[in-house]
């Protein structure tokens, strides 16, 4: 039997729809699941105070705060870097080999596994250069895997602006680094943004490669003492810090409270809560930004 | 009459392509020169060797002089900034930056160092009437300029080259992209312009190199076949390529 082009097209539609609909009730499964699950353990108390090791009623306080700090630290480093790169890319290499090169290298940096990536964080940062399981080897080895990421957006980002904007700086008599900075940049702030906050989210949820690199444990933070350079000080970029994502990890594997799974199950709903945000405040900030920097309504 | 820009033994190549072959013209001061042409003859090319844009372009050669006042503008010693002040450009797509019509206009000043605010307001309002925009745009400088209609902001781009103060204007089919009312105020604001200006328009029609230039250039095939005054041009050609081309049996 042969079926009508028309009886073929009504099928392939109604498969893409299936499809399409399998996707969403995966996401929303997933999401509603882990909600479901952790909302009720969510309070205050919950948010700030210390986790306890024996007895119920632990905390994810300092653990989410480590979180956001090493947030800050890795986008620090990666920032300036994936921005510095990927104008190189977009702007300055000539099409041929060495550029190839790099975008191979770019590529293959960006398809490494996590827990590789910690390794090498373990091998290089925290035994070779002695930074020992802190933040700042954290840092550095989330910057190796987020790295590729910020270099494609920025060079995506720059690649985007129309040639006549360019040119049209060009043109005025500004330098290549002026046209750059203050025509091209602007016009791929919203994408370049956008796409830092998705990198931001993966910084956030991201665990293996933190395991051997800042480490599995905190130290009893002071959070009074906001000296960097006191071994108790939240801020202190040099101490071992447990972050969220690691925290849930350990408490499922060996935690001893007999509270452990709510609070894995709390920390799991603050941790993807979080990563939602980010996601949902990309969009929002990128099309405020875009409808600033045009001065469009 | 004196001529602002020199042009002699200009050869370039696009890698093995030879787009404009040994060409030589001279653009006398405070007139309106337009080349035409048909497609691919390299007329905007040419135009854009006057400014230095073809530099952006990789595997482009140029041999031959430019001179700007009689200084080759090829030169070592040649900054190119200095050079697209003094040749500043309109392109045949408007292309105002996404920013109000004010920092549009004060984009090219600010960035070459004037701050005070009380002259950048007067270079702003000169430079709007200078393309005849003031009128219409003067209680709107802080909307958008992507919210102006094409016409306008081709005029808007018009009048962010004159912020720069340039001594020539160079116009890559300015009008192709406008609908006729639009290209008609062009047109007006280019004979207006050529008082204080000199202008260079690339135009894919004939008819508005007749209706504003004082001198026309006919490229074909990478080579400049003809330059005289407009009206000689038109009615006596003396190349009979030229006379082809003008009554309209190519191209």
């Amino acid at each position: 039997m042969k079926l009508s082009n028309k009886t073929v097209d009504r099928i392939a539609t109604a498969v893409f729809y299936f499809f399409a609909f399998l996707i969403i009730v995966l996401l929303a499964g997933l999401i509603g699941f882990i909600l479901f699950r952790g909302i009720g353990h969510l309070s205050f108390d919950f948010l700030t105070s210390p986790p306890e090791t024996f007895k119920t009623g632990g905390g994810i306080g300092p653990q989410l705060f480590n979180s956001l700090f090493l947030l800050v630290l890795t986008m620090l480093i990666t920032v300036p870097l994936g921005i510095g790169a990927g104008i190189y890319m977009a702007e300055y290499s000539k099409p041929g080999k060495f550029t190839d090169f790099i975008r191979l290298v770019v590529e293959v940096l960006s398809s490494f596994p996590s827990i590789v990536v910690g390794l090498f964080g373990l091998l290089v940062f925290v035994n070779y250069f002695d930074l020992e399981f802190s933040l700042l080897a954290g840092a550095l080895a989330l910057t190796v895997f987020n790295l590729p990421l910020m270099v494609r957006i920025t060079e995506q980002g720059i690649r985007g602006v129309p040639r006549e904007q360019k040119e049209a700086g060009l043109a005025l008599g500004l330098t290549r680094w002026k046209t750059i900075t203050k025509v091209m940049l602007p016009v791929a702030l919203p994408t370049i943004l956008t796409g830092t906050i998705l990198a931001a989210g993966r910084v956030f949820g991201e665990a293996a490669a933190l395991l051997f690199t800042a480490g599995m444990s905190s130290p009893r933070l002071d959070f009074t003492d906001w000296n960097p350079f006191s071994p108790v000080s939240p801020l202190n970029p040099l101490r071992p810090a447990e972050t969220l994502a690691v925290h849930i990890w350990k408490i499922n594997s060996e935690g001893i409270a007999p509270d452990a799974a709510q609070i894995a199950a709390g920390a799991s709903a603050v941790l993807i809560i979080t990563v939602l945000l980010f996601n949902l405040g990309s969009r929002w900030l990128g099309r405020y930004l875009y409808r600033k920097l045009t001065a469009s309504r | 009459m004196t001529s602002i820009m020199e042009i002699e033994r200009l050869n370039l190549h696009y890698g093995e392509f030879h787009a404009l072959k040994n060409m030589k013209l001279d653009i006398p001061k405070q007139t309106v020169t337009a080349f035409i042409g048909p497609s691919g003859c390299g007329k905007s090319t040419f135009l854009r060797t006057l400014n230095r844009m073809n530099d952006l372009v990789p595997g482009v050669q140029i041999d031959g002089s430019v001179k700007l006042d009689g200084q080759d503008i090829y030169s070592d010693d040649t900054d190119v900034e200095t050079l697209r002040k003094r040749v500043g450009m309109v392109f045949q797509q408007p292309n105002p930056f996404p920013k109000s019509i004010f920092d549009n206009v004060a984009y090219g000043p600010r960035l070459h160092g004037i701050k005070d605010k009380a002259r950048l307001n007067e270079i702003v309002e000169r430079s709007l009437r200078g393309a005849s925009l003031w009128e219409e745009v003067k209680d709107l400088l802080n909307k958008s300029a992507l919210s102006l209609s094409g016409g306008q902001q081709q005029r808007l781009c018009i009048a962010r080259a004159l912020a720069v103060e340039p001594d020539v204007l160079l116009m890559d089919e300015a009008t192709s992209a406008l609908d006729p009312i639009s290209t008609l105020k062009i047109e007006e604001l280019v004979r207006e312009l050529k008082k204080d200006y000199t202008i260079v328009m690339v135009t894919h029609n004939m008819h508005q190199a007749a209706r504003v230039s004082d001198r026309t250039a006919f490229f074909l095939n990478g080579e400049l076949v003809e330059t005289d005054d407009t009206e000689k041009l038109f009615s006596n050609p003396v190349d009979s390529r030229t006379e082809d081309y003008i009554t309209g049996r190519f191209g």
